[in-house]
């Protein structure tokens, strides 16, 4: 480990702290329907925008209607984007003659993209078309970051809503995500990723020849307006199939700091607006304070079990640490706190080869996306997935002092409990069941890239990161009609099973009349709160995932240290 | 349900134009009006002629020139099959594979200082990492100034000038970009 590797993740941090508070209070603006600074340019468009599609904007939506035009707009969505890919050879934009996906794949593809997982079992390079990465993927990055984060403010709006059945009207939140936040930050900083060298053109690869006389390729696309939603809306599908490793995706170290802070920011924000609008920032910095901890241990592991190398590679006349999978310009330190930042988040881009990790510093991505992904999370998907676990704390800390459990003035009863715990058990179930069935099946074992416990590790990272919607992969593991199929699904429970719930939660929440505070109420702002709901969430994921993670890389770890080889 | 759709619809196709075509043909314009270069790929001309790409890693064999790292994409350096070996690290495959590396390595490099760099015998994550350490430079330069008849010193000033170091002082590492000093031992120009 180097002073300059742990400068980068200070500084990085002081910005993510210091666009927290603006960030937050501008998204609070444009979802409570004020003024800012770009509603004059914006404001008319939005208009035309619902009275073209039939929006009624000012109608508000119980949880149910709002989960319902959420599942019919993402059911849309996927359907579009599965034609689009079994069409995309007799389409435009077209210029490499991409032919059409198979239906099993392309199933699969549209199911990743609808769920903002953004796995990916095909290699962008030669199975896109130009059309379908921008008014397929590049459309979804767009949109369901807003979905996520629509259903984030709405769940906020239930728990600072009092007597009422409504949560707020999806299409509104939808399109004013779409167009206040998530595109002039695309407009902007695109174009920044192509000053530094990402390229953004719509003709055919270029044919090169070196100085040596060998042939080369250079590819091309529309890739700095797709870049910059993949990381901004934590989606993570790359334009090519090594992601942000590639020098055209992410061309130097400066990119590679604004795509982390990309991925970063808008999750760090909504912590913020969350405190906004429930009218206590110190709930949302609370929140933010747990995040923060559970994000600086884990790339203090990372970083540590990369720079320290693999001990095999020492053995027979290589020196420093383990930069299989990495790129010299990012090195171990920039490749270590990516890896921490995209599977903190939901957004599963990869500036470096998870699977080349050494077995520790891969368990750190793993154990992130275990834990849910709330460690600032997937946009809007990680304050919900937080706000079930503070429910989950609120709730553990009643039963400890035998009171009633309250969350900002509301009691926390039957109902709240069971979405909570619904919505908490769908990651372990849906990781560890797939993982055990694959496991065991020929067609689970016959893609894997790796042998031994490593080889466990891709079946295990692959079912955790898909369900967690993360996208990222230990991506040794190759497609087949098994796992195309099976992580599809597990994709889409991932996203709705969580989602639905939290709604529900939310729905219950606002019909509840508010409380006022006692000299009992346990406060959700302090130290203690904090320590607490780290120690429910680390309990949680540790009780449910440690004996699974025991077989891949923990046990991989001792046998890498004895020299062992599979 | 049905009015649900409907809206579904509705806005799913305005969002298409907007943000799936207005959105990146608009920046596509932009960028070509702005930042022409790196918007078509940061390509490199010698004599009129492309040979390659400022951020694309290529394959280099010949002894007078610097070498990248091993390479995972396709046969090599191929941009349309971009990624890594995806090996963990108990794999014997790696490991047998970074044993011939190394060498290999020793074998056309008998006069190089140490161990070689770890950049030199790992595989990047995209297979065409424009770059190599520093410190792997160095260690190429008595093969490469052998091959051409110069002198080990006047090789290290060279990459001594090509050294990019680290983006305001802390961000990503120091390195070569090959390509770039490559054109730079044979003094030429690019366009």
């Amino acid at each position: 480990m180097t002073g300059f590797g742990w400068l980068q993740a200070v500084i990085f941090f002081a910005i993510v702290l210091a666009v927290t508070k603006p960030l937050g209070t501008y998204m609070a603006r444009v979802f409570e329907g004020e003024r800012t600074w770009l509603t004059p340019v914006l404001a008319p468009l939005e208009k035309v925008i619902y009275r073209l599609c039939g929006v009624r904007d000012a109608e508000e939506m119980s949880w149910y209607a709002y989960a319902l035009s959420m599942l019919a707009f993402s059911l849309i969505g996927l359907a579009y984007l599965y034609v689009l890919l079994r069409t995309q050879k007799w389409l435009p934009f077209n210029p490499q003659h991409v032919d059409n996906m198979s239906p099993d794949l392309a199933w699969n593809t549209a199911v990743s993209f609808t769920t903002n997982t953004n796995w990916q079992f095909y290699s962008g390079e030669t199975a896109m078309s130009y059309l379908s990465q921008m008014a397929g993927l590049a459309w979804h990055n767009f949109v369901s970051a807003a979905v996520g984060i629509a259903i984030a403010v709405a769940v906020v709006r239930g728990l600072v809503r009092t007597n009422v059945k409504t949560l707020g009207n999806f299409w509104v939140d939808l399109t004013r995500c779409s167009l206040y936040v998530l595109l002039p930050t695309s407009i902007v900083l695109g174009l920044f990723l192509v000053w530094q060298g990402v390229p953004q053109n719509l003709h055919a690869y270029q044919a090169v020849h070196s100085i040596e006389g060998f042939a080369q390729t250079i590819t091309g696309g529309p890739m700095g307006s797709q870049e910059v939603i993949k990381e901004l809306g934590t989606n993570g599908g790359g334009f090519v199939n090594a992601n942000s490793a590639s020098p055209n995706e992410n061309p130097t170290p400066l990119t590679n700091f604004v795509e982390m802070l990309l991925i970063f920011s808008l999750g760090a924000g909504l912590t913020y607006m969350y405190g906004k609008m429930v009218k206590d920032t110190r709930q949302g910095w609370a929140i933010f304070s747990a995040m923060a901890i559970l994000f600086v241990a884990g790339f203090a592991v990372a970083y540590w079990a990369e720079a320290a190398g693999n001990p095999i590679v020492h053995q027979i006349g290589a020196a420093g640490g383990n930069l299989e999978g990495k790129e010299c310009r990012f090195g171990v330190a920039a490749s270590a706190f990516f890896a921490t930042v995209t599977t903190d988040t939901s957004c599963g881009a990869v500036n470096s080869m998870h699977d080349s990790f050494t077995a520790l510093g891969g368990l750190v991505p793993l154990v992130n996306m275990q834990l849910g992904e709330i460690v600032f999370g997937g946009v809007g998907s990680g304050l919900y997935g937080m706000i079930v676990f503070v429910v989950l704390t609120v709730f553990i800390a009643g039963l400890m002092v035998g009171r009633t459990p309250e969350y900002l003035g509301k009691k926390v009863e039957r109902r709240e409990v069971q979405f909570a715990i619904l919505a908490a058990l769908v990651t372990p179930v849906l990781c560890l069941v797939p993982t055990a069935i694959a496991a065991v099946l020929p067609a689970g074992l016959a893609t894997l890239g790796n042998n031994g416990p490593h080889g466990f590790s891709e079946i295990l990272y692959g079912f955790t990161s898909t369900n967690a919607n993360n996208g990222s992969a230990f991506a040794g593991l190759g497609p087949n009609l098994f796992y195309n199929l099976l992580t599809g699904v597990n994709m889409m429970f991932g996203r709705f099973a969580v989602a639905i719930p939290a709604l529900a939660l939310a729905g219950a929440l606002a019909g509840k009349k508010a409380i006022p505070e006692s000299s009992g109420t346990f406060t959700t702002h302090s130290a203690i709160f904090v320590a607490l709901l780290i120690g429910v969430i680390v309990i949680v994921g540790a009780l449910t995932f440690l004996p699974a993670d025991s077989l891949g890389p923990i046990v991989e770890h001792l046998l890498m240290l004895r020299g062992k080889l599979f | 349900m049905i009015r649900h759709l409907g809206t579904s619809v509705r806005v799913t196709a305005f969002s298409i134009v907007l943000l799936g075509l207005i959105y990146p043909l608009a920046m596509t314009g932009l960028a070509q009006a702005l930042f022409p270069r790196q918007a078509n790929g940061s390509l490199i001309a010698v004599d009129g002629k492309l040979v390659g790409s400022s951020i694309i890693g290529q394959l280099w064999t010949k002894p007078r020139y610097f070498h990248g790292r091993p390479s995972a994409a396709g046969k090599g350096y191929d941009p349309t099959a971009t990624g890594g070996t995806n090996l963990g690290p108990t794999s014997k495959k790696l490991i047998d594979a970074t044993r011939k590396t190394i060498a290999a390595l020793r074998a056309e490099n008998p006069d190089a200082m140490g161990p070689p760099p770890m950049d030199l015998v790992t595989s990047s994550g995209s297979g065409i990492d424009p770059d190599i350490s520093p410190e792997s430079a160095y260690w190429q330069a008595p093969r490469v100034a052998k091959a051409r008849g110069s002198t080990v010193a006047s090789v290290n000033a060279l990459i001594a000038k090509q050294v990019r170091g680290r983006t305001f002082g802390f961000l990503g590492e120091p390195r070569v970009n090959v390509l770039e000093i490559n054109l730079a031992l044979d003094g030429v120009k690019p366009q």
